[in-house]
């Protein structure tokens, strides 16, 4: 059989597991590329034929997602996690190591066809990096140069992946501080009889009571949206909707990564009491395509939780009760995290979010109201059916009661995932992690960014804020920088980050995140004046409020909160009076020196005036 | 009657509308490039943010209703809309003095209307290739905006899918629906509204170009109308035929 | 008052001592002086000069200009090289080396620069090439076409500017104070634009006199 004809029987035996279904193209291009490796035109066409799209419609929803290649790429293709606290790890240096023992540039395949590396935003592995995805299935953790010169042999010899060193592929949880829900045992069935015990409507009353609000950043007050939804009108023949964002991509993110391994028992819970009080029947978990190795994992608890009767067909013997679960892995999409771009995605389009209104609670997944929480969210409002909203409103602040789970990164002693009552002080968290403790021990903490990139930027003179909506609000990311880092360094990584993941349906995000990347750039190559400073801030200005989501809308947070906070960085750098050109016009004469063969002084030009 | 207060007047709408399709319907011009009162909505070129009771938001994805009270043509909100206007001309490559579209376009329209004297930014230079394929239309994608008319109007009203969109980021283009992936061996035909809607030259007629003399072409015509009606509330005529 | 026609620059020449101007008299009865002309310098890069014809197309009012205005270096004059100027408007995009010289004099001895027309501003007609290899343009023009003499090269003479791998419009070269849009811009609003920087004002063209082609 040619390459190709087993390509076309890949993509048959896909196309016939999903019924041809139209929503199903996001899952249907992933599993085609993990037995195809790419998708070529052909594949893409057969596709198309097989759902009833235009070929043009789904290149268009393929070419959106970062891990879908239309470029053949090696039998194993190496994706670096390219946040900062990755590169502070020395991530960068390894892979340019690996490219050079492989003969090739970053984003390069090498000739015989075996390898290519590049880079990908935060992987969510943060705390045991520098870390790599391989085929976007399998994460590499730890690595070193004596393992990345270890990995070029094998990838040189097409040694395939099951037969590399299976310590590479350790991933631990590295819970640093258990509360009640970290520190709680798995959890069987105890909140759905909770909830059947106490029935729809009180369970949503002891949400209500718990004063619950979303994990995932936005901190919207949980039974509202369960409210909402419940008394959304149902299209005829369709059902409410139980979304779990598993898609934790904003950088520096890893603590659902520890939830669905250890507590996947108490997430799938979480979303089974919703079902119940809303009266859903479709459970959906948006799994990011990072964290395709847990799919396996969890795809097990979910065929236990059926077998035992917690899922599936009246549930715990319910007549009516039915409920099931679906996972659906994402495909490299940072955007994807937007709750109404994740259903986008789930509907098998590109992720670009909705108009809204409507909200999704109204219109969500094929039109059904549909809840979309965070993984985080459902875990403790499994707790609270259990326990009751009274016990989780007695932990934390009024307005932020309960716990939150932190993951730490960056240059500390600890990195981990922590989980503490609401109204913690940051040093607190610092002290617990070690913070200042990374590669040189006692070096004072000079910044933390609170919510990842998109985030807070704090301060040394700021570490006595708390950890709170009314404070200091985050979705978990906490990043720590200790004194001998830089900054603007740290601000510019992160408007790379924005530009590489801005969906590209408005135009102030599309073009206005590139626009500041390459006034970054062209700072950091020294190069920049008050000018810069200038368009930057008016850069930042239009991006919020003009934006059609909040992705744009915080693509320059961390932008402004350095150049308040940590003007110096910005200002060695801004020291030229005049107006510099940010491109090289002595490198522009290249061309013409080569061709007349000239090296005189006139065929030169000076870089400034 | 339901009303709204936009820039101090009154406006009144109709069950569903927004804020765009009430002003266009009173005749108060609010600049915008990827709305069409024949297609569906949009929210991509951002050019209708007004500040709705102190919120920005877009004029074509908001609900009108009562008692809100909107800020349009105000310095501020113009000056949001040039730079805008600013990042679609460096995103792509806007010659306009050898484009025949030139004087009948709206992103050079909004240039003008919103007093844009230069791009600022530093421009993309984009090398997008040119797809001539097609015997009796051709495709400039160094001049698409990616408002999106011809993929909705193919989708909605052609009927046909010839249009869809690829990439992400920067990086995001039109893309043909064809076997070839040109236009060419594609559904496309010169009467089709997807053929007809571009508001700028990247869609356009093979062998027509600079048949209107300079004075008489639409910009023309509107900037004479601006000068010598001051009194009117500005309007801005819908005489495209493209939006009949 | 100095001649309009005695287009001689006093620093372009040694001026014997007969020739050199007597210190204008100030009274005392007519303490206040006539306001100092404000000098202008202009010049084209890669430009095709359409902006200095329209620029003569103020016509007649080009005589309250110079009333108010002297032109220091510019293709009106025979001055090679600018003094300190209140304006310099700017023709013309970046295409070479010679061009990024000018354009840095220019920017270095005039108060307020301008780019004047679509090529000074966003590259224009000669930045069409920039699709292009500079370096295969050359080979292709020099030594590659049919009807070459043999041994046909790219010219190399070290007096020739090298041409740079894209043109640039000049605010990407160097801070641009205005822009005057047009190809070229209409003499109306040449005079709209100069009458308010001539008055202190911050030039703001409306509908009408606003072009891009």
């Amino acid at each position: 059989m040619t390459e190709s004809d087993s390509r076309a029987a890949s993509v048959a035996q896909v196309l016939h597991r999903h019924g041809g279904r139209r929503d199903a193209l996001v899952q249907i291009l992933r599993e085609v590329q993990e037995q195809t490796r790419w998708l070529p035109r052909e594949v893409l066409a057969q596709v198309a034929a097989g759902v009833g799209l235009t070929p043009a419609k789904v290149e268009g929803v393929a070419s959106f997602y970062r891990f879908f290649h239309l470029r053949e790429v090696g039998r194993h293709h190496l994706l670096f996690s390219d946040n900062v606290t990755d590169r502070m790890t020395g991530s960068r240096h390894l892979a340019r190591t690996l490219c050079r023992r492989l003969g090739i540039a970053p984003g390069q395949r090498t000739p015989d066809g075996l390898a290519s590396v590049d880079f990908a935003s935060c992987i969510g592995l943060g705390d045991q990096g520098p870390a790599a995805l391989v085929n976007q299935q399998r994460a590499l953790t730890r690595l070193d140069e004596p393992r990345v010169v270890q990995l070029a042999d094998l990838l040189r010899a097409g040694e395939p992946m099951e037969n590399w060193p299976a310590e590479w592929f350790e991933i631990d949880d590295h819970v640093r501080r258990a509360d009640v829900l970290l520190g709680a045992p798995p959890m069987r069935g105890e909140a759905l009889r909770a909830t059947l015990a106490r029935g729809a409507d009180a369970t949503l009353d002891e949400v209500a009571a718990s004063r619950l609000r979303g994990r995932g950043g936005a901190g919207f007050a949980t039974a509202d949206k369960w409210r909402l939804a419940r008394t959304a009108a149902v299209p005829e023949g369709g059902t409410r909707v139980v979304v779990c964002n598993a898609d934790e991509g904003e950088p520096g993110t890893f603590k659902d990564r520890v939830l669905l391994r250890r507590h996947a028992d108490a997430v799938f819970e979480g979303m089974t009491v919703a079902a119940h009080v809303l009266g859903a029947k479709r459970g959906l978990v948006y799994l990011r395509g990072e964290y395709r190795y847990l799919l396996d994992g969890l795809q097990g608890v979910l065929a236990r939780r059926r077998e035992a009767g917690l899922l599936g067909a009246n549930t715990l013997g319910v007549a009516g009760f039915d409920f099931d679960i679906e996972i659906h892995v994402g495909a490299g999409a940072y955007v994807c995290g937007e709750e109404s771009a994740l259903i986008e995605s789930l509907e098998g389009k590109r992720g670009t979010p909705r108009i809204r209104p409507p909200f999704p609670v109204q219109r969500g997944y094929l039109g059904q109201p549909t809840v979309v929480n965070n993984v985080e969210t459902f875990v403790a409002a499994a707790h609270i059916a259990t326990r009751g909203g009274a016990w989780w409103a007695g932990i934390g602040t009024p307005e932020s009661t309960g716990t939150k789970l932190h993951s730490v990164s960056g240059d500390c002693a600890r990195p981990g995932v922590y989980e503490y009552p609401f109204g913690v002080t940051l040093e607190e968290i610092l002290h617990d992690c070690g913070a200042g403790h990374g590669s040189a021990p006692g070096r004072p903490v000079q910044a933390v960014q609170v919510g990842g990139a998109s985030g807070l930027c704090l301060a040394e003179h700021e570490f006595g804020r708390r950890i709170a909506f009314e404070d200091v609000p985050t979705a978990g990311a906490l990043m720590v920088f200790d004194a001998a880092r830089d900054m603007f360094e740290v601000a510019r990584s992160f408007a790379h980050f924005f530009a590489h993941e801005s969906c590209g349906f408005c135009t102030p995000c599309r073009v206005g995140t590139e626009l500041v990347r390459r006034r970054m750039d062209k700072i950091a190559e020294g190069h920049g004046s008050m000018f810069d400073g200038a368009t930057l801030e008016a850069l930042e200005s239009l991006l919020h409020g003009t934006t059609h989501c909040g992705l744009g809308a915080s693509a320059t947070n961390a932008l402004r909160d350095t150049l308040a906070r940590f003007r110096p960085a910005y200002e060695r750098r801004l020291q030229a009076p005049d107006f510099q050109p940010g491109f090289d016009l002595d490198a522009e004469l290249e061309a013409a020196r080569r061709v007349t063969g000239r090296d005189d002084p006139g065929a030169h030009l000076e870089r400034h005036g | 009657m339901s009303t709204f207060r936009l820039d101090g007047a009154e406006v009144p709408f109709e069950d569903g509308d927004t804020l765009m399709s009430a002003a266009v319907r009173a005749g108060v011009h609010v600049p915008h490039l990827c709305w069409h009162p024949r297609l569906g909505q949009s929210g991509a070129c951002r050019l209708c943010t007004v500040r709705v009771s102190g919120r920005l938001a877009a004029a074509c994805t908001t609900r009108a209703a009562p008692g809100l009270v909107v800020e349009n043509r105000t310095p501020e909100l113009d000056e949001r809309r040039r730079m805008l206007v600013q990042m679609l001309f460096v995103e792509g490559n806007h010659f306009c003095p050898g484009c025949e579209k030139s004087g009948d376009c709206r992103l050079q329209s909004a240039g003008y209307e919103l007093g844009m004297t230069g791009p600022e930014f530093d421009e993309f230079h984009p090398q997008r290739a040119v797809d001539a394929s097609h015997p009796r239309l051709w495709l400039e994608f160094n001049r698409c905006i990616l408002c999106k008319l011809c993929v909705r109007a193919s989708h909605e009203v052609d009927g046909k899918d010839v249009f869809a969109i690829g990439g992400h980021g920067i990086g995001t283009r039109l893309l043909v629906n064809s076997p070839s992936g040109r236009l060419g061996d594609s559904a496309l035909e010169p009467e089709d509204l997807a053929a007809r809607v571009c508001p700028v030259g990247a869609i356009l007629p093979k062998r027509r170009g600079f048949e209107v003399p300079i004075g008489a072409r639409r910009v023309d015509v509107e900037d004479a109308a601006a000068a010598g009606a001051a009194a009117e509330p500005g309007r801005h005529p819908e005489d495209d035929d493209a939006r009949s | 008052m100095p001649d309009p026609d005695d287009l001689r620059d006093a620093r372009h020449e040694a001026p014997p001592e007969a020739v050199r101007e007597a210190p204008r008299e100030t009274s005392r009865e007519t303490p206040r002086e006539t306001p100092r002309r404000l000098r202008i310098a202009t010049c084209s890069l890669a430009g095709c000069f359409g902006c200095h014809m329209s620029l003569m197309d103020l016509d007649e009012r080009l005589f309250p200009l110079f009333e108010r205005v002297e032109f220091d270096r510019s293709p009106l004059t025979d001055i090679k090289h600018c003094g300190p100027c209140d304006i310099g408007l700017v023709e013309g995009g970046l295409c070479n080396a010679e061009n990024v010289h000018v354009l840095r004099e220019f920017r270095a001895r005039c108060r307020v620069l301008v780019a004047v027309g679509a090529c000074a501003i966003n590259g224009g007609l000669p930045a069409q090439r920039n699709a292009m290899d500079v370096g295969q343009i050359l080979r292709s023009v020099y030594e590659q076409r049919p009807g070459l003499a043999p041994g046909s090269a790219v010219p190399n003479d070290p007096e020739l500017p090298l041409p740079l791998a894209r043109v640039h419009p000049i605010h990407e070269v160097v801070h641009v104070d205005h822009f005057l849009p047009g190809c070229p811009p209409g003499a109306d609003a040449i005079w709209a634009f100069l009458g308010a920087l001539l008055d202190g004002r911050e030039p703001k063209l409306g509908r009408g006199l606003v072009r891009y082609d």
